[in-house]
């Protein structure tokens, strides 16, 4: 507690000596939070090695304050962990009466009493503060509490007295939780842990039903649904599953749990068994029920939809993409791919240009995302190629029409300022290119030394 | 005796000949492809719920399959969402398919999903789910190269799915061999040449030298197609490739074209 090695050794002669790790213990302090998943969703960390949990609502399901925090404490202790805890209207309050005692459990309204014997220094307000305080007679946070406000906080700062009437338990003080807290959790306990898959998968099952029975009564629907493992050692697995559209019926949640459990890379370990497994629904909304006619579309979109997110939940949501149409004319920018689940509808009723009436393709139909280097022969200034080298083969060109010319944009302070020169050209085999020079001559490229500089050629997309 | 032999036999006759033409009750729905003898030997048109492959030898002829394949999507699946499965391979060696191309050829952007699967198993796992959702009007897998997932097993089950739903499945295999499978039609497909020049000519329509290897119920064939874009039909390769009755306001001067011609072939 502060003493220096030497001195301790001095106290107890055959003591331990381990170099301080503060990563491993944060780590170490995130485990024991996920851990502590089980008791309450709301966790939060109290640096360095604390831990806020929020039990309002929760203390039934373990018979009592008392039961919990004996439940608790027991659990970690067997763990190998040396513990001591606190019950008490808000945050602060608790951790004062912590670092006092372990174990003390302070109704409502009884903090002030419960609070005021203990030393000054058990409030944590900083070493400078509780030197000032000791030095000016105050010993309790008793008799803190007994001068008058506007004294302390003219003395010792306005957030000082924050504390102080946080720690009498008046004013409310959220803590931070580590993860937000979903609309909805429903949870199965064994009594003994669970290691087969045909057992985690039914437990699932029946989750899932309960799940949707509960969103059913209010109308909703969910679209995050999250499945959490805990293990008997104390490791937490956490499984998420995004989708496009509310999720209202079990069998839909069955089956894309299955699909991300099955296309997992790192797969689900039992160990020694879960024993706890929890599914909760976050991001819930209102489902309307859509009257469905013989020959309407939505069935059509909702199946869809509903593809798309199983694909989705093996593959990742950011493989399955549709496009939008940007404002620009640089090819390689005039569209943009964004992920299904979320712009389906944006997708179906975006506007393309369309194309000009009994005019052969103007655009390629396989596009290079990096133009491809080429060396051409190609008369100057402004003549098509008559030649070129792509991929080391050799194309002697038929016919060629162009040039197009797409100037880059200008206004952008980043980016090429050349302006390319596209052909579209046709080799002796009957395959259509489209290549671009890249630069105009005399009026884009600069002169080095009285002596030109080759402008260069890509190939950016092939036609059908 | 010899009765009961020759009966014994006339009923066996019957049993082969109503398992041979077992097959024959099979009557998929078909949609032309606009070719009138590419339609006649493939019976109709397409067949519908049905699984048709098309390889390309060469990475080369790349854009000319897929061209030639979104053709067939394009008359398959007319209004209908399409589903792309291409493998990120296939995107790197042959470039990305462009939105712009598509709607250029006559297609829709806004029906189309496409799915960026990492290798060839996912892509053709994400396939046999697909075909199992009938609001799909198609769905396009792509591969390129060799690989050992593509054997008669896949090929039996996305047969199945297909069937069982009635979305068509189009396979588009590049740089790779065809090998034996349940395949509807197969076609070998390259790039043609444009029609010959001619004066007040705009070339550049997709015109594809497409080889029909296989076909379960007829004969094969080889023909020149091209795709009008205009009327999303395949069609026979016409000499001049111009509508007959152009604006008034694109015709150039024959003066121009002329000059216009010199500088560009």
């Amino acid at each position: 507690m502060g003493l220096p090695l030497a001195n301790a050794r001095a106290i107890c002669p055959d003591l331990r000596v381990f170099d301080a790790d503060p990563a491993a213990d944060a780590q170490t302090l995130e485990d024991i939070a996920d851990w502590c998943d089980r008791f309450t969703p709301l966790v939060a960390l109290d640096p360095p090695h604390g831990l806020y949990l929020d039990i309002t609502g929760c203390v039934h399901l373990f018979g009592g304050e008392a039961a919990m925090l004996q439940l608790v404490c027991s659990l970690l202790t067997a763990q190998g962990f040396i513990v001591s805890a606190a019950i008490a209207a808000n945050p602060v309050c608790a951790r004062t009466l912590n670092r006092h005692v372990h174990g003390r459990i302070v109704r409502d309204g009884e903090e002030a009493e419960a609070v005021s014997p203990l030393p000054v220094a058990f409030l944590g307000a900083g070493e400078p503060i509780t030197v000032g305080l000791r030095r000016a007679g105050l010993k309790t946070i008793g008799d803190v509490a007994a001068r008058t406000r506007h004294e302390i906080t003219a003395r010792f700062g306005a957030s000082f007295t924050n504390l102080l009437e946080q720690a009498l338990g008046q004013g409310d003080v959220p803590i931070s939780p580590r993860k937000p807290l979903p609309d909805y959790i429903v949870e199965k306990r064994f009594a003994e842990p669970v290691t087969t898959e045909a057992v985690i998968a039914s437990a699932l099952s029946s989750l899932a039903k309960m799940l949707v029975a509960a969103m059913a009564q209010q109308g909703k629907g969910a679209r995050r649904l999250e499945a959490c493992f805990f293990r008997t050692d104390g490791v937490v697995r956490a499984i998420a599953v995004d989708t496009g559209q509310p999720v209202t019926r079990g069998e839909v949640i069955d089956r894309l749990f299955r699909e991300r459990l099955e296309a997992l890379s790192d797969p689900l370990d039992p160990g020694f068994g879960f024993d706890l497994v929890r599914l909760s629904a976050s991001r819930s909304e209102i489902v309307v029920e859509v009257q469905r006619d013989l020959d309407s579309h939505v069935h059509d979109n909702d199946e869809l939809a509903a593809l798309i997110d199983r694909i989705a939940a093996r593959i990742g949501g950011k493989r399955v993409v549709v496009y939008l149409p940007q404002d620009t004319h640089i090819p390689e920018r005039a569209v943009l791919a964004v992920p299904a689940q979320q712009h389906l509808a944006a997708a179906t009723q975006a506007i393309w240009q369309p194309r000009a009436e009994s005019e052969p393709p103007l655009r390629p139909l396989r596009l290079f995302e990096r133009p491809e280097e080429i060396k051409v022969i190609a008369q100057v200034p402004d003549g098509p190629p008559a030649r070129f080298v792509w991929r080391r083969a050799t194309h002697a060109v038929v016919r060629a029409e162009g040039p197009e010319r797409i100037a880059m944009e200008w206004w952008r302070p980043q980016g090429s300022t050349l302006t390319r020169d596209y052909f579209r050209v046709e080799d002796e085999n009957g395959l259509r290119f489209w290549l671009y020079r890249d630069g105009l001559y005399d009026r884009e490229i600069e002169q080095e030394a009285g002596r030109a500089v080759q402008p260069c050629w890509f190939m950016h997309g092939l036609f059908a | 005796m010899v009765s009961a032999r020759i009966g014994t036999l006339a009923s066996l006759r019957g049993d082969i000949a109503r398992i041979e033409t077992h097959d024959g009750a099979y009557r998929p729905a078909r949609v032309a492809l606009g070719h009138a003898e590419a339609d006649a030997v493939l019976q109709g048109g397409l067949a519908l719920g049905a699984v048709h492959e098309v390889f390309t030898e060469a990475g080369r002829q790349s854009a000319a399959a897929t061209g030639f394949i979104a053709g067939l999507a394009a008359r398959v699946a007319a209004r209908r969402p399409l589903l792309w499965v291409r493998q990120d391979f296939s995107e790197t060696e042959a470039g990305a398919l462009s939105m712009s191309g598509l709607a250029e050829l006559g297609l829709d952007p806004r029906l189309l999903v496409t799915v960026r699967a990492p290798d060839a198993e996912a892509a053709l796992r994400t396939a046999a789910d697909a075909l199992a959702c009938d609001a799909l009007g198609a769905v396009v897998l792509e591969v390129w190269g060799e690989t050992r997932q593509f054997d008669l097993v896949s090929s039996r089950k996305l047969t199945l799915a297909a069937q069982a739903s009635g979305v068509t499945a189009l396979l588009l295999r590049i740089a790779a061999t065809p090998s034996s499978s349940t395949a509807e039609t197969r076609w070998i497909v390259r790039a043609a040449h444009s029609p010959p020049a001619s004066v007040c000519n705009a070339w550049g329509a997709p015109v594809f030298d497409a080889e029909l290897v296989r076909n379960r119920h007829g004969v094969l064939g080889r023909w020149i197609m091209e795709w009008k874009c205009d009327e999303c039909l395949f069609a026979k390769q016409a000499a001049d490739s111009q509508p007959l009755a152009a604006a008034p306001a694109h015709r150039p001067h024959p003066a121009q074209a002329r000059v216009r011609q010199r500088r560009a072939s």
